[in-house]
C-alpha cells in the first residue's frame, strides 16, 4: 500500500504543487492588473515567456563569464530577470496601454490591445530566438532528489527535481512577501484601496499612477519568476506560457478577479484538479486487486491525459455559471 | 484672501453644461451650505472644485492658487478633503486601514490625528479592526469623514453627509461638522435637509439651474420669504 | 460613400499589384482563402459589431465547420460500416441520451419538490453518472473503430451540403455556448469563449476515431472541378488548369458571400438591426422597454457562428485537408479580430474590406519580410557583422509581430476602423 501512496504523492501532490505554483504566480499578476486597471491582461502568458527568455540570455552571459555555482545558473540570474521583465512590463504599459487609458477607452479595448501585445511579444521572441526549444541545463546537470521512503515500508522514493523544489520555495516566499506588502506597506494598502474603490482612492490623494506602476512591477516580476521556474522545470520554448494563460485566467477567475489571495488558492486548486483528474486511480486499488470484480477497467483516470488542460476550462465554466464572483467571497466588480 | 474662491464657474460632463456660473467664497471659519432643487448642480459644484469634472470657464482658487481642472490626487496635498455621498469607504479594508488611506499623502507620524479622530468618533475605535463594509450607514459616514480629516485638510467638502441617515444620526453628524469647523477647518457641504443645515451655516448658497440664486448667511436665507417659499418647502 | 468606393478600388489595385508579383495562381489561392475569411469576419462583425458580443472562440467554430464538411463530403469508409463500429456508436449515442435525460431530471428536480443542497447533490451525481456511462460506451467504440477501420470516414455527400452542415453544427454549438455564457460580463465572456474553443480543439485533436486527430484527413473533395479533374477532362496545361479550377472555386465563394452579404445588410438596416444596436449601445434601456435582450443576443450569436462554421468548412474544403494541429488561435481567432477592427466594426463593408485586406497582408508579409531580411542581411554582411541565419523561418514570425502592431496601432489611431459604422438617421 505504501508504494501506491508514494506513487500518488509523486504524481499528484508534487506535480500538482509545481503546476499550482506556476498558475498561482501567474494568476496573482492577472488578478492585480484586473483589480487596478480593470481589464483582463491577456498578454500575461507571454510576459512569462519573455521573462524566461530574459533569464536564459542572462544565464548564457553568466556562464560565458564563467560563473558557476551550486545553484542552477538560471536560478541565480532570476532576480535580474525579474527586474528586467518588470521594466519591460512598465515599458509595455507606457507604450501601449497608458495612451488608451488616457483616451478613456472601454476595458474591452484594452483587452484587445493586450492581444496585440501578445502577438508582438510572440513574434519578437521567435524572430530573435527562433522556434526551437532550449534547456537551461545544457552545461550543468539537473539534479533530482530522491527521498528514501523505506522507513515507511515503501520501495519507491519521493522524487522531486531541484527546479521543482526551488519553484515551490520561491512561490512560498513570493506569497508571503506579497502578503506583507499588501497588508503592511503604505503602497500595498494603497493598491488594495485602489482595487476596492478607484475614485475614492483618487480623492484620498493616493497617487494612482504610482500604484499602477507598482502593479506592473509586481506582475512583471512574478511573471518572470513563474516563466523562468517553469522553463527550468520543463524546457524553454516560445509557446511556453501561451498555452497556460487560460488555466491562469481560470485560476484568477475561480479565486475571484481582483483578489490576490483568491488567485493563489485558485492556482493551486486548478493545479491539483488537473493532476488529480489525469491520475489513474486504478493504481490505488492495486493492493486490493484480488478482491476486485473482473469488469473494473485498468484505467480509472477521470479524463485521459490529452485532456489535462481542458480540466481547467471545465472548472472555469462551472465556476462562471455557479458563482461568477469566484468561489471565495468575490469583489463586486 | 479667502480660503476658497469660486468665480463664475461653468462646466459639465462633456455634454450639456451643468454649471452656468457658480460663485462662492469660503473662509476658514465658515460653514458653507449649498442647497437647491434636484439637478441644480449642487454635487456637481463640489466635483468641479475637486477636479472630478471639467471646468470650461471661470476660476477656482484655493488660498489664491488656481486649482481648476487639477487632478484630484494633487488637490489633497494642497489642503482639500472630500467626502463623497456614496461609495465613500473602502469596503474590503478595515476601519483603521480606511483612516490610514486618508493619511496616504502624509509622510510624518499621524498617530495624533488618528487619536483625535477616534476621540471624535468613539464607535470607530471599537470597530477599528472590522471591515468598513460591515458597518452601518451612520458609522460608514464617520469612517468617510474621518478618512478625509486624516490628511489634515484646510477645507473639507461634504456631499450630503446626512443622506439616508435617521434624524438622530443627522443631528450628530451636523454637530460633528460644526466641531470640525471650530477646530479650524473650513466646511463646504451640500445638504438636502436644508432647514437644519442652514441653521448653523455661516454662508448659504441656493443654486438653481447651475447658478447662484440666493447667497447670504444661513440665517438670512432662512428668513428670506422667497427662499422659504421656493426652496425650503414653505 | 465615395471614400468607401475609393478604398475598395485601392484594394483592387493592391490585389493587381500582388498578382503581378506573386503570379496569378498564388493570388487566386489567396483570394479564395481571403473570401472564406471575409465570410468569417462578417460572422464576427454580426456578433461584435452588431451586438457587442465578445467572441474569442472563433477558432472553435472554424474547427467545427472543418470537421462537419469532412464528415459529410469525405468518401465512405467501407471498413467502418462493415465493422461493429456503427452499432457501438449507436450504443454510445443511447448512453449520451440517457445521461442527458438524467442531467435534465436532476436540474429540474425542484419540480418534484427537491431543493437546495439535495438538488445540487443530485445534479453533481447525475453529471458524474452520465459521464461514466457515456465513457463506458464510447471508449470501447473508439478503440474498435481506430483498430479496425482507422476512423469513421465520411458520408460521400456533396461538398456544399457539408458547408451547410458546418453552419448548422456551428449554430447548434453556439446555441449551447450562448445559453451558458451570454449572461457573463465581457471579460468573462472572452475567457469563456477561448476556453470553449480550446476544449473543441482538444476534442477534435484527440477524437481519432472521428477526425483521425494528428494523422489528418485528406484529400477532401472540392465542390467545383479540381485541377486534376480539369486535367482529366483534357486540358494539358497544368498552370491553366490550376487557374481555372481556383477561379471556379472563387466564383462559388464570391457568389455565396454576395448572397449572405445582401441579407445581412437588409437585416442590419431593418428594425432588427436597429434593435440590436439599441441593445448593444445601452443594454439596460433596451431591456427596460421590454426587449428580451438575452434572447436577441443568443440569436445574433448563433447567426454569427453559423457564418463562421460555413467559413471554416470552406477553408477545410479548399485546403483539402482536415488538420486539427493546424488550427491556432493566432491564425484562426486573432486575425479575424484584426480584420474587423481594421475594417471597422459594425459595418459589413468594413468587415469585407478588412477580411480580404488583412488576409492578403498577412500572407504577403512573409515573402516581403524575406526580401527585407535579405537586404538587411546583405548590409550586415557587408559591414562585417555577418548574415542573418535562418531567414525563412524568421520571416514567418515577422507577420505575427506585424499583426500585433497593426492591432495596437489601429486601436490607438483609428479605433473606428477604415470604414466606420454609419448609423443612418431616419427622417
Amino acid at each position: 500500500m505504501m508504494n501506491e501512496l508514494i506513487f500518488f504523492f509523486n504524481k499528484v501532490i508534487v506535480s500538482g504543487a509545481v503546476l499550482g505554483s506556476v498558475y498561482a504566480l501567474g494568476a496573482v499578476g492577472v488578478t492585480l492588473i484586473f483589480g487596478i486597471l480593470r481589464f483582463a491582461h491577456f498578454a500575461h502568458g507571454d510576459m512569462m515567456t519573455l521573462g524566461a527568455f530574459v533569464a536564459f540570455v542572462l544565464a548564457a552571459i553568466a556562464s560565458a563569464m564563467g560563473i558557476s555555482t551550486f545553484w542552477p545558473t538560471g536560478f541565480i540570474v532570476l532576480p535580474f530577470a525579474m527586474l528586467i521583465t518588470a521594466g519591460l512590463a512598465l515599458g509595455i504599459d507606457r507604450t501601449f496601454y497608458q495612451p488608451l487609458r488616457e483616451k478613456g477607452v472601454k476595458s474591452v479595448t484594452l483587452l484587445i490591445a493586450s492581444i496585440g501585445v501578445t502577438l508582438m511579444i510572440q513574434g519578437l521572441i521567435r524572430l530573435f530566438g527562433g522556434v526551437q526549444t532550449r534547456s537551461f541545463f545544457e552545461n550543468e546537470p539537473k539534479e533530482l532528489f530522491r527521498f528514501d521512503m523505506s522507513w515507511l515500508g515503501s520501495s519507491r522514493s519521493i522524487n522531486i527535481s531541484e527546479p521543482q523544489m526551488l519553484l515551490i520555495a520561491v512561490t512560498v516566499i513570493a506569497v508571503v512577501a506579497l502578503h506583507f506588502f499588501l497588508t503592511r506597506s503604505r503602497l500595498g494598502k494603497g493598491m488594495r484601496a485602489m482595487a476596492d474603490n478607484p475614485s475614492l482612492a483618487l480623492v484620498s490623494g493616493i497617487n494612482t499612477n504610482q500604484v499602477v506602476r507598482a502593479t506592473w512591477i509586481i506582475a512583471g516580476s512574478l511573471a518572470a519568476m513563474a516563466g523562468t521556474m517553469l522553463a527550468l522545470d520543463v524546457i524553454l520554448k516560445p509557446d511556453l506560457a501561451f498555452n497556460i494563460v487560460l488555466p491562469i485566467f481560470a485560476a484568477a477567475i475561480v479565486g475571484g478577479l481582483g483578489q490576490a489571495y483568491g488567485a493563489i488558492a485558485g492556482g493551486f486548486l486548478i493545479g491539483f484538479a488537473e493532476t488529480m483528474s489525469v491520475f489513474n486511480w486504478a493504481i490505488m486499488l492495486r493492493p486490493f486487486r484480488d478482491n476486485l470484480p473482473e469488469w473494473l477497467p485498468n484505467d480509472l483516470s477521470i479524463v485521459p491525459t490529452e485532456y489535462k488542460l481542458t480540466v481547467a476550462f471545465v472548472i472555469l465554466v462551472v465556476v462562471l455559471l455557479v458563482r461568477p464572483t469566484g468561489i471565495f467571497k468575490g469583489a463586486s466588480s | 484672501m479667502s480660503l476658497l474662491e469660486v468665480k463664475d464657474v461653468h462646466g459639465g460632463y462633456g455634454g450639456a453644461p451643468i454649471l452656468n456660473g457658480v460663485n462662492m467664497s469660503i473662509n476658514k471659519e465658515d460653514v458653507g451650505v449649498i442647497v437647491g432643487p434636484n439637478g441644480a448642480g449642487k454635487s456637481t459644484t463640489l466635483k468641479a472644485i475637486f477636479g472630478l469634472l471639467e471646468v470650461t470657464d471661470g476660476s477656482i482658487q484655493l488660498e489664491g492658487k488656481e486649482i481648476a481642472n487639477m487632478q484630484a490626487d494633487k488637490l489633497v496635498p494642497l489642503g482639500l478633503g472630500f467626502v463623497p455621498q456614496e461609495f465613500n469607504v473602502f469596503t474590503t479594508m478595515s476601519v483603521h486601514e480606511n483612516l490610514e488611506m486618508g493619511a496616504y499623502i502624509r509622510r510624518d507620524d499621524f498617530s495624533d490625528t488618528l487619536t483625535s479622530i477616534y476621540d471624535m468618533f468613539p464607535p470607530l475605535k471599537e470597530k477599528r479592526k472590522q471591515n468598513a463594509g460591515e458597518l452601518s450607514g451612520g458609522q460608514r459616514q464617520m469612517v468617510a469623514m474621518g478618512r478625509a480629516l486624516m490628511s489634515q485638510p484646510k477645507l473639507l467638502l461634504l456631499d450630503e453627509p446626512s443622506a439616508g441617515l435617521s434624524p438622530r444620526y443627522m443631528m450628530e453628524i451636523f454637530e460633528t461638522v460644526v466641531n470640525i469647523n471650530k477646530a479650524g477647518v473650513g466646511i463646504l457641504m451640500v445638504e438636502q435637509n436644508a432647514r437644519q443645515a442652514l441653521e448653523f451655516a455661516t454662508k448659504g448658497f441656493v443654486l438653481a439651474s447651475g447658478k447662484n440664486r440666493f447667497t447670504g448667511t444661513g440665517r438670512e436665507l432662512l428668513d428670506d420669504p422667497e427662499v422659504a417659499r421656493s426652496f425650503l418647502g414653505g | 460613400m465615395r471614400r468607401d468606393a475609393m478604398l475598395f478600388l485601392a484594394l483592387g489595385a493592391f490585389l493587381l499589384a500582388v498578382a503581378a508579383w506573386q503570379q496569378i495562381p498564388t493570388t487566386l489561392f489567396m483570394l479564395v482563402t481571403a473570401s472564406a475569411y471575409a465570410l468569417i469576419a462578417l460572422g464576427l462583425n454580426v456578433q461584435w459589431g452588431y451586438a457587442g458580443l465578445f467572441n474569442f472562440g472563433v477558432m472553435g467554430f472554424l474547427m467545427v465547420g472543418g470537421v462537419a464538411v469532412t464528415f459529410v463530403s469525405y468518401p465512405i469508409n467501407e471498413a467502418f460500416w462493415a465493422s461493429d463500429g456503427p452499432f457501438m456508436l449507436f450504443k454510445a449515442l443511447l448512453a449520451a441520451v440517457f445521461g442527458g435525460v438524467l442531467v435534465y431530471l436532476a436540474t429540474n428536480s425542484q419540480r418534484f419538490g427537491i431543493k437546495g443542497k439535495l438538488r445540487t447533490f443530485l445534479m453533481v451525481m447525475a453529471w458524474a453518472i452520465a459521464y461514466i456511462v457515456y465513457r463506458s460506451q464510447i471508449d470501447p467504440a473508439a478503440r474498435l473503430i481506430e483498430a479496425e477501420a482507422g476512423f469513421v470516414g465520411g458520408l460521400g455527400l456533396p461538398v456544399v451540403l457539408g458547408w451547410i452542415f458546418g453552419g448548422v453544427l456551428a449554430g447548434a454549438i453556439a446555441y449551447v455556448v450562448g445559453r451558458i455564457c451570454l449572461g457573463l460580463r465581457t471579460d468573462y465572456l472572452a475567457i469563456a469563449t477561448i476556453g470553449i474553443s480550446e476544449i473543441i480543439r482538444a476534442l477534435v485533436k484527440n477524437m481519432d476515431w472521428f477526425t483521425r486527430g494528428t494523422l489528418t484527413v485528406s484529400p477532401l473533395p472540392w465542390p467545383t472541378p479540381s485541377p486534376t479533374d480539369i486535367v482529366a477532362a483534357g486540358l494539358e496545361d497544368a498552370t491553366m488548369s490550376t487557374i481555372l479550377a481556383r477561379a471556379g472555386f472563387l466564383s462559388l465563394t464570391v457568389l455565396l458571400i454576395a448572397v449572405i452579404f445582401y441579407f445581412l445588410q437588409k437585416a442590419y438596416e431593418g428594425p432588427w438591426g436597429r434593435m440590436m444596436r439599441a441593445i448593444r449601445d445601452n443594454n439596460i434601456s433596451a431591456s427596460a422597454i421590454g426587449k428580451n435582450v438575452t434572447k436577441r443576443e443568443l440569436e445574433v450569436f448563433i447567426l454569427g457562428s453559423i457564418l463562421m462554421g460555413i467559413g471554416g468548412a470552406i477553408l477545410a474544403s479548399f485546403s483539402q485537408i482536415l488538420d486539427p494541429s493546424g488550427y491556432q488561435p493566432i491564425n484562426h481567432t486573432f486575425i479575424v479580430w484584426v480584420m474587423i477592427i481594421v475594417g471597422g466594426a459594425g459595418n459589413n463593408y468594413g468587415a469585407l474590406f478588412g477580411g480580404v485586406f488583412i488576409y492578403i497582408v498577412w500572407t504577403i508579409s512573409e515573402p516581403a519580410s524575406v526580401i527585407l531580411f535579405d537586404i538587411i542581411s546583405d548590409f550586415s554582411e557587408g559591414v562585417g557583422i555577418g548574415a542573418i541565419p535562418n531567414i525563412e523561418s524568421r520571416a514567418l514570425q515577422m507577420r505575427v509581430f506585424v499583426l500585433g502592431l497593426v492591432i495596437t496601432f489601429a486601436l490607438r489611431y483609428f479605433p473606428q476602423g477604415v470604414i466606420p459604422e454609419r448609423v443612418r438617421t431616419e427622417k
